[in-house]
């Protein structure tokens, strides 16, 4: 393994700086295990990806970096930091954003404010300079204001920055939702099937944008996608997940030939059961 | 073997908790049973229950509206002051026994019901459902006031007369009732033939499953809009008797008279957990049980039994916030 | 857009504001309205202050809540109490009360500062995993709950020696201060100190009672505050068991008449200011992000729990500060003012001028007015009981056609919000890194496999 630990190892050492770290991390619903045992290290600056079929529990695994479920066992650690169990919004601060697999803007507030929302935590003023307008509140909010005019900018959305949200095309509410979480200055940006729904086109341009979003904020991604085209083609490195188990990690390349993820994939009727017999 | 130390200390602090909780709340009850007596407390158990029992045949009609449409229906407490109005009528005026009279409650009611949901809510079926529940508010409002006039019911206190005579029983000390007799039996009744329809009827089949997901009910060929109307009925059904089982037991009716039955039925079936049939029974009798013995044992108890009912409310809330019976909700991220 | 800033924002409201207030009391000193129509005005514009609260935290937040009557009873008694014994001592000293009440706020205010400064919940939260590593679970729940229950009873006891301590200082800076002024000075001061006073009783308890309840979400909390505005009714019925000048069910009479419309119109114009600034602020944003969804608002950094608490805190502040005015129009309160029947206006209110719109608020608390009172003028002789069997018909039509409310979420004028300066918007040319561009032939290879 090049990454130097085993598969189904908790992470000891680094050899490359590692943002973050989970291990044997498990999730059940009442007797269900969504995950169970999930561990998985992402290096700085990476471009990871997170594979699996349907229902293979990706998502559940991003809820819990995230703070949304609270796992029943297992550590996420971030820089260093133990996580786990920790609100939502103290991740956040923390310094992990994500977008959602079904789009979640602020469906009734502008593009615009949708943005800014997401800078309150980290810049905003106070709440007497807020009622009052005294203090900082007049250069803290035209800083929040432009930057987020220049984050919209980013995606192509500055001309719409006082369009409802729910109005935005299916393509733009994508670029807004990532452009909201970019927001939240994070260094490390969890997303959650980015071009679901997106035609051959969309997708190619979208991959394009996510190379240069890491380039341009210097972040770590880690990115859930079915779309096997997506993943082999910007990820670095590559975690498949079934069943609620990781079945192979290493590049994309490794990832093609590997036989279990063929099968999961494929879902051929008799590597179902050979998962399953396992 | 230090980890078995605390291990052992922390147990023992907790036992001892446990223990002095159990033995505070032992003597509690017991301070509670002599302080005037356990006849008395029994007495004050049993009126409780039955007040429990009036409050579930109201509570389930809650229940079962907020199951099916998720509209805290307001106006549910005044169809059930209908309920009462139309036996005391029938009794009165025409001198109707007391079977002829419920069912005749039971049928006004019934078909108040369906107009109400027929002109004031259907409309607002793909509306947000803050305008139903304005609308419910309304509705109330208007059967309040509407029923208060003085060619309507007027808006005094009228004394209900009892279709039968009052047989009393005596066992030991304690106080039976026909009229409890009659509460108790009739009610079960009810929720069994309610139960049988809900469990066993192809339309009790067609409710679960408009309940659980409207649209593929409709798919599935269910008459959503027929269904949610025979929900209603039964619904109301049932609060025509529980409004002619109250008068029978607090035989003091008014147009007014449904505000706070209602209210405390509805949280009866909060309490259990709304959409859940055992829930809202069971939860009514705690509610039941909970005012009656509010009034017997806590000083000023009769002033201050809303309080206490609310107060349960809330504490239930934070321990379990869907109810004895609801199941947790969880939204899919 | 070029148009609207021609002419500042502020502008025509300010004019509107003044001309309003001008035609009142020019109508008023004149004669041509009478003393009824004149406190149905005022009692409309206290309404008002009222339902803004509530739109706050139903319209804004997008916590259905049903207890808003409650808030504003506390609001009520709490000023009332305070101008009462100013007038006619109850507590033994002029400003007994008023000293009273602030320094059992203060003495809350350093319970909740040492419970969130000494980070209580973490605390309570590493209790419990330290214990579940030696312990069944239901053990650590109890050893936890036992633990935090002896350290925030320790807490309160600090909490009422530090009110102990703040009554005797402000009851002397009071006597000092206040008393020594002649009663034409000392008395709109002392009004403004019980209106602020009930308006932030209101508020503490809000947050108090909102803190536990909030998470509940949706109906759950709607019937929870109901349940608490029935509560604080029954309270008020038996409130001559504690504090006898309360008068319990017979109602509280002789409390000075100092509400006027100068008092009014202050208030609804301060209560907008308030709002207005609160809504276009960084929290005002976060306020309404919770609405939206309360996951994506999380997931942005919103501490949502903070947030709806405060909306819940401020809702609660301007429902005291209404009940405060109300309670000085009539100079007589009673329970059955704040019964449940009464307790929906507010929510009809702001369901009518739109959720999640101060001018719609406002418009729909006159209109509310005009229809209960019109109703009034208009009906015959002898059909007064039609009032409120027309009175649900109308609501009942309002809802079947426009069911969005009157303003939908629109605003008018100063209330609609600041448009951000014009700037050119710098777009960074965008340089495409190297995608390593999929080849068709890998997922040819994966399906070969």
């Amino acid at each position: 393994m090049p990454d130097g630990h085993d598969l189904f190892m908790c992470p000891t050492h680094t050899d490359r700086e590692r943002t973050l770290d989970i291990c044997d991390l498990s999730k059940m619903f009442g007797g269900l295990r969504a995950v169970s045992d999930f561990t998985m290290s992402v290096p700085q600056d990476g471009l990871y990806g997170l594979i699996g079929p349907n229902g293979a529990g990706k998502t559940t695994v991003f809820n819990m970096i995230t703070g949304i479920y609270e796992p029943s066992d297992g550590s996420i650690q971030f820089a260093g930091k133990e996580i786990n169990g920790l609100s939502p919004h103290v991740i956040t601060l923390a310094g992990i954003a994500r977008t959602f697999q079904n789009i979640r803007l602020f469906q009734n507030l502008n593009v615009l404010d949708n943005v800014r929302i997401a800078f309150h935590q980290h810049a905003g003023h106070g709440l007497l300079e807020g009622i009052t307008r005294l203090g900082r509140f007049g250069q803290r909010e035209r800083v929040i204001t432009e930057s987020a005019q220049d984050l919209l900018a980013v995606f192509g959305l500055q001309d719409r920055q006082f369009e409802i949200a729910k109005n935005l095309p299916y393509g733009a509410q994508r670029r807004l939702e990532i452009a909201r979480a970019l927001a939240a200055e994070p260094r490390l940006l969890l997303l959650d099937e980015p071009a679901a729904g997106m035609n051959p086109a969309e997708t190619e341009e979208l991959m394009a944008m996510i190379h240069f979003i890491r380039d341009r904020f210097k972040l770590t991604i880690l990115l859930i996608e079915h779309q096997m085209r997506v993943v082999m083609g910007i990820c670095e490195w590559i975690t498949v997940m079934d069943f609620g188990q990781v079945i192979a990690r290493g590049t994309p390349r490794d990832i093609q030939n590997n036989e279990k993820v063929v099968e999961a994939y494929l879902g051929t009727q008799v590597g179902r059961e050979r998962l399953h017999a396992s | 073997m230090k980890h078995s130390i605390t291990k052992w200390s922390l147990r023992s602090v907790v036992w001892l908790i446990y223990a002095a909780l159990a033995v505070g709340i032992l003597w509690g009850v017991l301070y509670i049973v002599q302080l005037n007596g356990p006849t008395f407390f029994f007495q004050a158990l049993l009126d409780g229950v039955r007040l429990g029992f009036v409050y579930a045949l109201i509570a389930l009609g809650y229940t079962l509206v907020y199951g099916i449409v998720s509209l805290i229906n307001f106006a549910h407490g005044d169809v059930f002051m209908v309920g009462a109005f139309a036996s005391f009528y029938a009794i009165t005026q025409y001198g109707w026994g007391f079977v002829p009279a419920i069912l005749f409650a039971m049928i006004i009611c019934t078909v108040l019901n369906v107009v109400i949901e027929r002109v004031a809510y259907k409309p607002l079926r793909d509306a947000p459902r803050i305008a139903a529940l304005i609308t419910a508010i309304g509705v109330s409002f208007f059967l309040e006031y509407f029923t208060a006039l003085r060619w309507v019911f007027g808006a005094d206190f009228i004394t209900y007369q009892r279709p039968f005579p009052v047989v009393v029983w005596r066992f030991g000390g304690l106080i039976i009732t026909n009229i409890t007799v009659i509460i108790i039996g009739l009610t079960l009744l009810l929720l069994f033939v309610l139960q049988y329809i809900i469990k066993r009827t192809k339309m009790g089949k067609a409710m679960r499953a408009t309940a659980l997901d409207k649209s593929a009910a409709r798919l599935m060929g269910i008459n959503v809009n027929g269904i949610i109307s025979f929900t209603f009925a039964l619904g109301a059904a049932l609060a025509g008797a529980g409004g002619v089982l109250f008068a029978i037991a607090f035989p003091q009716i008014w147009t007014f008279m449904g505000l706070m039955p209602g209210l405390k039925a509805f949280v009866a079936a909060v309490l259990g957990g709304i959409g859940s049939v055992p829930g809202a029974f069971v939860g009514s009798l705690l509610m039941g049980s909970i005012d009656v013995m509010v009034v017997s044992f806590v000083p000023m108890g009769s002033r201050l039994r809303d309080l206490f009912a609310f107060l349960v409310l809330i504490i239930v809330f934070l321990v379990k916030p869907t109810g004895i019976f609801g199941e947790p909700q969880s939204e899919k991220v | 857009m070029r148009l609207r800033r021609a002419i500042p924002t502020w502008l025509p409201t300010l004019l509107v504001a003044i001309l309003l207030f001008v035609a009142v009391s020019w109508a008023k000193s004149t004669d041509r309205i009478t003393v009824y129509w004149f406190q149905v005005i005022q009692l409309a514009a206290i309404t008002a202050i009222s339902a803004l609260g509530l739109n706050l935290i139903y319209g804004f937040n997008g916590q259905f809540s049903l207890g808003h009557i409650g808030f504003y009873a506390i609001g009520a008694y709490g000023s009332a109490l305070v101008t009462k014994d100013y007038m006619a001592t109850w507590s033994g000293n002029p400003v007994g009360a008023l000293s009273w009440m602030m320094a059992a706020q203060l003495g809350l205010v350093a319970v909740l500062g040492i419970v969130s400064g000494l980070r209580i919940g973490d605390r309570r939260k590493t209790l419990h995993a330290w214990a579940t590593k030696y312990v069944l679970p239901h053990e650590a729940r109890t050893i936890t709950a036992v633990a935090s229950l002896l350290m925030l009873m320790v807490i309160v006891a600090i909490g009422a020696a530090i009110a102990w301590v703040a009554q005797k200082a402000l009851l002397a800076l009071l006597v000092a201060t206040l008393l020594r002024l002649s009663q034409e000075t000392a008395q709109p001061i002392l009004f403004a100190l019980a209106l602020l006073n009930g308006g932030t009783m209101a508020a503490l308890i809000s947050y108090l009672v909102g803190l536990p309840l909030l998470r509940l979400g949706s109906d759950y909390f709607g019937i929870a505050t109901l349940g608490f505005a029935i509560m604080v009714y029954t309270a008020l019925q038996n409130s001559d068991m504690v504090i006898e000048t309360m008068k319990g069910a017979r109602g509280m009479v002789a409390i000075p008449r100092w509400t006027n419309w100068g008092w009014v119109f202050a208030g609804l114009v301060l209560a907008l200011i308030l709002m207005r600034n609160l809504i276009y602020s960084s929290h005002g944003r976060a306020i309404k992000s919770v609405r939206e969804d309360e996951i994506a608002a999380q997931s942005m950094g919103v501490d949502i729990t903070r947030m709806k608490a405060l909306a819940f805190a401020f809702g609660g502040f301007f429902a005291g500060i209404a009940g405060g005015l109300y309670a000085h129009l009539y100079g007589f309160l009673h329970p059955s003012t704040f019964s449940l029947v009464r307790g929906f206006d507010p929510l009809i209110i702001i369901v009518f001028g739109g959720l999640g719109s101060m001018t719609g608020t406002v418009v729909a608390s006159a209109m509310f007015a005009l229809v209960i009172e019109g109703l009034r003028v208009v009906l015959p002789q002898g059909f007064e009981d039609w009032r409120f069997v027309i009175y649900p018909v109308l609501l009942l039509l309002v809802m079947l056609l426009r069911q969005q409310g009157l303003l939908g979420t629109n605003e008018w004028g100063w209330l609609r919000a600041p448009l951000p300066p014009e700037r050119d918007i710098p777009v960074p040319a965008r340089q495409p890194g190297t995608p390593q561009v999929v080849t068709a032939s890998v997922e040819e290879e994966i399906s070969h496999a």
